[in-house]
């Protein structure tokens, strides 16, 4: 079916004021030939597309990025204190004097660039593969954008255990970039990594990062994406999931004009599990939308959702999530809660959770809720002293533990409760 | 110390009148109690004390040593010294009870502009009062009141007391929900906070509380008003008569 004309316009508008990357090896020109015939033959998104309900894409699709003040903040980056190898990114540009040597054990990092130039690599099996298999059913034309486009990026190729986390930090100085990254992540068997993601990154930022974990391999994902207000993302993870292999990410967010996390995830394996939390703070003019997509393709399978927002001061949140559980995948254990925290009338949260279930021994459970404040804990807080807003914090606080709580390990966690703390104090200035 | 003069309270969400003109004064060093039947407006005027939301005072005036707390946020009349034990104590998924005290007593110590209490001198403090309400470093650890047997969140609310140390303790019907032993050691808590320069006032329904925390005054309350105020016997004719022969008498 031919797009509408509308959708095509905007479509080759934004796709003629991104320049294409210098010309890569054969396998990757090839597949970012391909991309760019699926962004023109799904079409960019727009707002009357049933995926775009809540969230207007217009200004993820405009051609040029809507321009954002960059932040000026005191805080230092959110993984400073760990003991990690740090990969900076400056609007979406590599910047190596900033950045670590790429060299970690058991890990072999290089840039896209220079991966996407050589005749032979493994990432030719993953480079749009994961990204392609995330189109269906459901059209990201935005990831397949970034595939097409992308100039930069990691690729990362863990082959034992990682001896540290990798920590890719975004920073952004300029009021108009236009950011797109892609990453590429290969964990072979029984390999073990942690990627640590934070900062604002650009104006606008497109990030597209595929994780194809093999058997028995572990793979972490720890980012917050923080306060620079006026900033916009669409970012989309894709992982694929081997036999016994496990994969957990969590998102802290605050503030933003627009952020759009999709992640999506198939259990090809059996006995694997997939986590994916995220925890939201949003004040003014903000939305923050979490579009998950799990696919159970394999027997005894796990999977848990675990979304929490606060919103207040006319911010909105969206959660669109989706367990799908394909024939044969039995035993699945699936599990969904997104929940908001709305501390004012002028807040949103819209939310469309999704089963779709085509095997008949498993266990599914979904629920969302949105709600006020505890008024009765609110008032008891009070009562023994404690000012309102100190109260409200503590409350927003234990909102959020649920899904925090689903970070592994415990100093991480310590580190995104103490950030969310610290904005939370600041009521998020 | 607590004075409370021609108070009338409306409910604000409905039209209708709760409080009809209460006159109480508890002095320093006193502990009152307030009996009286369902409905009568008890748990109201400590609700109303403490600074809950929904209800309208419409006349009257409640002072603590002279400063009027009517017109305060509920923090502040804790900052000033008054503290109510809930009826029910509220649940609090996700607050853990050590820092939800610490919060309170550093709070109140701000507001007073008193330094906050180091975490040593508090995790001290507090593990030695808590033990003598013989609750154990689990019931601190877990969150507010969550999973609490109606004992335990009883004994939660009487450590804040003592932790929190104000002049001015309202217990409303500390003992609906407490078996024997229970009610002894909530009463044993409370006695041992009884001490000049702190007054009590402490609501119940049945007497049996009052042979725990002996009473110097007990008022009877009925339809809005206190009716009758006398000694602790009182409280004994009540539990022996009803409150029907007494409501009958003042009517």
């Amino acid at each position: 079916m031919a797009l509408p004309q509308v959708k095509q316009d905007a479509t080759e508008a934004r796709l003629a004021a991104t320049d294409r990357p210098a010309k890569g090896a054969a396998w990757a020109e090839t597949a970012r030939d391909a991309a760019l015939s699926r962004v023109r033959s799904m079409g960019l998104p727009h707002r009357r597309d049933e995926y775009w309900k809540f969230t207007t894409p217009d200004s993820l699709v405009q051609p040029d990025a809507p321009a954002a003040a960059v932040h000026v903040s005191d805080e230092t980056n959110t993984f400073d204190e760990v003991e990690r190898l740090h990969i900076v990114f400056v609007d979406g540009v590599f910047d190596a004097s900033a950045s670590d040597e790429l060299a970690l054990e058991g890990v072999n990092i290089e840039r896209l660039a220079d991966a996407v130039s050589t005749d032979i690599h493994w990432a030719k099996d993953v480079y749009g593969v994961l990204e392609l298999r995330g189109q269906d059913p459901v059209a990201r034309p935005l990831a397949a954008l970034n595939t097409a486009l992308a100039s930069d990026g990691v690729v990362i190729h863990v082959t034992g255990k990682a001896s540290k986390p990798i920590n890719l930090v975004y920073h952004h100085t300029s009021d108009t970039s236009d950011a797109i990254l892609h990453h590429v992540i290969k964990l072979d068997q029984g390999a073990d990594l942690t990627v640590l993601e934070n900062g604002p990154a650009a104006a606008r930022f497109n990030k597209v990062m595929e994780v194809d974990v093999a058997d028995g391999a572990t793979f972490h994902h720890v980012r917050t994406q923080g306060r620079d207000h006026e900033r916009r993302a669409v970012t989309h993870l894709f992982a694929r999931l081997g036999e016994e292999s496990t994969f957990k990410s969590f998102t802290l967010t605050a503030n933003g004009a627009l952020t759009r996390n999709e992640c999506v995830v198939e259990l090809t394996g059996d006995n694997a599990a997939a986590h994916v939390a995220g925890a939201c703070v949003g004040d003014g003019d903000f939305l923050h939308d979490d579009t998950v997509f799990i696919t159970h393709d394999a027997v005894n399978c796990e999977s848990r959702q675990v979304f929490k927002k606060v919103l207040r001061n006319g911010a909105r949140g969206v959660f669109q999530g989706k367990i799908l559980v394909k024939p044969g995948a039995q035993k699945t254990d699936g599990y969904q809660i997104s929940q908001s925290l709305l501390l004012d009338g002028d807040s949103e949260f819209d939310a469309k959770p999704e089963l779709e279930i085509y095997a008949d021994d498993v266990a599914c459970s979904h629920g969302s809720t949105t709600g006020a404040i505890d008024e009765d804990g609110l008032f008891y807080l009070r009562a023994r002293g404690v000012p309102e807003d100190i109260a409200t914090n503590l409350m927003t606080l234990a909102f959020l533990a649920e899904a925090v709580e689903e970070i592994e390990d415990e100093s991480l966690r310590n580190i995104i409760v103490s950030r969310l703390e610290g904005w939370l104090d600041r009521r998020l200035g | 110390m607590l004075e409370i003069k021609n108070l009338h309270v409306d409910l604000e969400e409905e039209e209708k009148t709760i409080l009809k003109g209460v006159e109480l004064t508890v002095d320093a060093g006193k502990v009152h109690a307030i009996m009286g039947p369902n409905g009568s407006g008890k748990s109201t005027l400590s609700y109303v004390l403490a600074g809950r939301d929904g209800y309208e005072v419409t006349q009257g005036s409640a002072t603590l040593d002279g400063v009027d707390i009517l017109d305060m946020e509920p923090e502040e009349r804790a900052a000033e010294g008054l503290f109510l034990a809930f009826q029910y104590p509220v649940e609090i998924p996700g607050v853990g009870n050590m820092t939800f005290m610490r919060t309170a007593v550093n709070a109140q110590r701000k507001a007073k502009g008193l330094d906050e209490m180091s975490a040593t001198d508090f995790l001290k403090l507090i593990r030695e009062k808590a033990k003598e309400l013989k609750m154990d470093s689990d019931m601190l650890k877990r969150p507010v009141n969550v999973g609490f047997s109606g004992g335990e969140k009883k004994r939660n609310e009487i450590l804040q007391m003592a932790m929190l140390e104000p002049k001015m303790c309202i217990l409303d019907e500390t003992d609906s929900g407490l078996d024997v032993d229970a009610m002894k050691l909530v009463a044993d808590g409370v006695n041992a906070l009884r001490q000049e320069g702190r007054g009590f006032l402490v609501i119940t329904h049945y007497q049996r509380l009052l042979d725990h925390i002996k009473p110097d005054v007990v008022h009877i309350m009925s339809n809005g008003r206190i009716i009758k105020t006398g000694g602790p016997e009182l409280a004994l004719e009540v539990e022996k008569n009803g409150y029907a022969d007494l409501i009958e008498e003042v009517a």
